[in-house]
């Protein structure tokens, strides 16, 4: 198992389950790149059909899951905001989708809105809640997901079929290798359709019920699944310690990790301009990390181009919290010849030639 | 607007660097945090005056963005605090903390105070506190008599020092005593006595407040700054003097000060002090071993040491314990458990300090006050 | 000078900061994590321990701020 992201951890959880024994190579601890960066929101999100069916069927797993208390799971729902009629109208389309598709959500009207959510700027048309969504605190889920698999403290340098080589020379060999590392996973496998597209976030000191939900504008879903080189959107979510972490930004074509104080100065204006009351809060760390991303927002999962024991679990860009769980169950039926609940070809590794 | 020179830290070696700089004809801004200057050794004096230099008092620098041609940074240092059980109660406070808190007008007048810990900071605290009206049944170096009397006999090489030493000479003080409990209403010091008081004033010792020159990129040397004869860090234009530099006192600060000021070479041997000092006063291996499973390290986060202690590193603890996640950034946590576990520091990243969001902006509050000038 | 904290109107000097007049009132500044009570420890703003409201905002370091007539200080909140 190359990575101990989340993603790596689940992947690797879920291989020991079927029988193998797993080694995860981690070049620094569990889950400190993408995995500690982001925001751990577990979300049903409707980009695609196949985003809906991966992101449902890996919400369901998780609440299924028997998780300790430092993973933090807390099902404060999502709310979307509609700031004006329009994006309100528009909404009623996605409130169809998600009904059909038995997810359930509903229609606030604004009056409801302010009822869920007083912090929010007066003005704002209503929104869309879906009840079932859940932050977890992800760093502590991925040593969770992790616990009790041996680890390796090494970098990959190379990734073959059925093997890789570390940094220093020693080669491992494995029935299966996976490599599931994230925004750099086209260095492993050159060509792969995987970009990082950096992302900011700031969290502030403690403000226990400032906020209840989960929040996020509609034209988040433009910002995401957008293919401008540079956007923010509103999006904040209540931690369980009473901290409230904001979000969010996304750039494509930066390779520097470092924090952009005119990005997060947007990513914040933004926020202030739904959540007036963030002004005067104290803000306590910012930082920037790099999220997979692939053409068409979906990950990769499946076995590698021209490999036989090689296998990717990679691109899933803002999600892969979320769908960590949804992947790991996809890839061991995958690797068992098991026929899969989801469509396996949506998340396929060829599928962009 | 373009200054000379900014100067970071109005103690006693930013004020040298502010008026020697000044003195040459340098448009200078000092800032300092703290409401007025003198940093902590001159806190409270009225008499102190930087004329001919602009001053930025009860500002935070949060971030650096480089619009001075040179920098000079004289941040100080801060009280090394070890957890021991108790060490979070109200009652329990720094030592050069209870000094700058008296200073601040808390009423010491009849409370008794045990002063802990380490350095020759004790000493003064508590000649300080008696003279404000402090009772001081004790003093406790956890250094052993042998090294004092080893560092007294050299102090000859800093005659001023002999002065204060003598000036600060007092009863209660014992050596090889160090505090391994705090309870409502006391403290149980390492030979078992058990002494009532309203506060344990503890410190062991001084760690610099190596942030900004971290943020800047400044190579550093232990938890000190580099710096060379003329006090230039790594970083072109960036100077560093005072304890930042090696934990010496006042003339040391003063000394560094001027000459980066002035942009001369030092003058003194302080660097050997400072190191008579860091080998007089180094920490005995008994203190790494106060903490009990049950004790808070991080207290900004409540983590407990059994919690983080046979994790791997302090990354580990950060991410899967928040140990040091909280608004001091790691400033308490992190030298201890550098101190306990050998942790090295972690990236520094702006902000420094917290600040509103408004702040982070520069957007003006709702009463139409514009933002404190938190960043450069 | 007078300044209201917790609601009860303090008579205080000028130049003095609020951690310290929180102090003198036997107050704690502020609850942690897990519900035990906080007071100032470094005295120069690095421990942030004396975190504390103030007219509406907060948590700010009191041991950095000084006394200004008619402020509200509140302690003990988050």
């Amino acid at each position: 198992m190359v990575g101990g992201g989340i993603v790596g951890a689940a992947c690797a959880r879920q291989l020991e389950r079927e029988g193998f024994h797993c080694v995860i190579v981690e070049r620094d601890v569990m889950g400190s790149g993408a995995t500690a960066a982001g925001m751990g929101h577990v979300v049903v999100m409707d980009d695609s059909e196949a985003q809906f069916a991966l992101t449902r069927r890996s919400r369901d797993l998780w609440d299924a899951m028997e998780l300790p208390d430092e993973v933090e799971f807390e099902r404060c729902g999502t709310l979307w905001v509609a700031a004006d009629e329009e994006e309100l109208e528009a909404v009623r389309g996605k409130l169809a989708y998600y009904r059909e598709r038995g997810v359930e959500a509903e229609l606030l009207d604004a009056r409801r809105l302010y009822e869920a959510e007083r912090g929010l700027r007066a003005g704002m048309a209503g929104g869309f809640l879906v009840p079932g969504d859940s932050v977890i605190y992800a760093p502590c889920a991925a040593a969770w997901l992790g616990r009790g698999i041996e680890r390796k403290k090494a970098e990959v340098l190379t990734l073959g079929d059925g093997w890789v080589e570390l940094r220093g020379g020693e080669r491992l060999e494995g029935d299966i290798v996976l490599c599931a590392t994230g925004a750099w996973a086209a260095k492993l496998t050159p060509g792969l359709e995987v970009k990082p597209r950096k992302g900011h976030l700031a969290i502030t000191d403690r403000y226990p019920g400032a906020i209840r939900h989960q929040l996020i504008e509609l034209g988040y879903l433009k910002s995401a699944h957008g293919d401008s080189t540079e956007s923010v959107a509103f999006n904040v979510q209540p931690r369980r310690t009473g901290q409230l972490l904001i979000g969010s930004s996304r750039q494509y074509g930066v390779e520097d990790g470092g924090v952009e104080r005119h990005i997060l100065e947007r990513m914040l204006r933004r926020a202030v301009e739904y959540l007036p009351g963030l002004a005067a809060m104290q803000l306590i760390r910012v930082w920037a990390g790099f999220r997979a991303a692939t053409p068409d927002k979906l990950p990769i999962i499946g076995l590698a181009r021209n490999c036989s024991r090689t296998w990717l679990a990679t691109g899933h860009e803002g999600l892969g919290i979320t769908t960590c769980l949804g992947t790991a169950e996809l890839l061991a039926d995958l690797v068992m010849g098991r026929g899969t609940a989801l469509r396996a070809a949506d998340y396929a590794p060829g599928r962009f030639a | 607007m373009q200054y000379d020179l900014i100067v970071v830290g109005g103690g006693p070696a930013g004020m040298a660097a502010a008026r020697a700089a000044r003195d040459q004809g340098e448009r200078v801004l000092l800032l300092d945090d703290n409401p007025g200057l003198g940093g902590q050794i001159w806190r409270g004096r009225e008499d102190l005056r930087l004329e001919g230099v602009e001053l930025g008092l009860g500002h935070t620098l949060t971030e650096w963005r480089g619009e001075a041609k040179r920098l000079i940074l004289a941040c100080g240092a801060r009280e090394l605090l070890l957890p021991f059980p108790g060490w979070t109660m109200p009652h329990v406070v720094g030592a050069g903390g209870l000094q700058a808190l008296v200073k601040q007008g808390l009423a010491i007048q009849g409370k008794r105070v045990v002063v802990c810990g380490s350095g020759p900071l004790l000493l003064a605290v508590a000649a300080n506190l008696r003279k404000a009206g402090a009772e001081v049944p004790r003093v406790a170096e956890q250094a052993p008599w042998e090294k004092l009397l080893t560092f007294g006999l050299g102090l000859w090489r800093w005659p001023s020092k002999i002065f204060e030493a003598v000036g600060y000479a007092t009863s209660g003080y014992r050596a090889g005593l160090w505090p391994v409990e705090a309870w409502e209403g006391g403290v149980t010091l390492s030979d078992g006595s058990k002494i009532n008081c309203d506060y344990v004033a503890c410190g062991f010792g001084l760690v610099a407040n190596g942030e900004l020159a971290r943020l800047l990129g400044c190579r550093m040397n232990g938890g000190l700054v580099a710096v060379d004869d003329w006090q230039r860090t790594s970083v072109e234009g960036v100077y560093a003097v005072g304890e930042m530099t090696g934990i010496g006192g006042v003339e040391k600060a003063e000394a560094e000060g001027r000459a980066a000021g002035a942009r001369q070479r030092v003058t003194g041997n302080w660097g050997a002090f400072a190191s008579a000092l860091a080998k007089t006063f180094a920490l005995r291996e008994e203190l790494r071993a106060l903490a009990t499973a049950e004790t808070i390290v991080c207290r900004c986060e409540d983590v407990r040491w059994g919690r983080i202690a046979t994790m791997g590193g302090k990354r580990q603890a950060r991410l899967e314990a928040r140990c040091g996640m909280g608004a001091c950034q790691a400033r308490i946590c992190g030298p201890a458990l550098e101190w306990m576990c050998g942790w090295g520091p972690e990236n520094v990243r702006p902000p420094l300090f917290p600040l509103s969001v408004r702040e982070f902006l520069r957007d003006r509050d709702e009463a139409g006050h514009p933002p404190t000038g938190h960043s450069l | 000078m007078k300044i209201r904290v917790n609601g009860q109107e303090v008579e205080v000097q000028a130049g003095m900061s609020v951690a310290a007049v929180v102090m003198n009132l036997g107050l704690a500044a502020r609850r942690s994590v897990t519900g035990e009570p906080r007071g100032p420890v470094c005295g120069m703003g690095v421990c942030f321990e004396c975190r504390l409201w103030v007219d509406g905002e907060g948590p700010l370091r009191s041991c950095q701020m000084p006394v200004r007539e008619g402020m509200e200080v509140v302690t003990d909140a988050v």
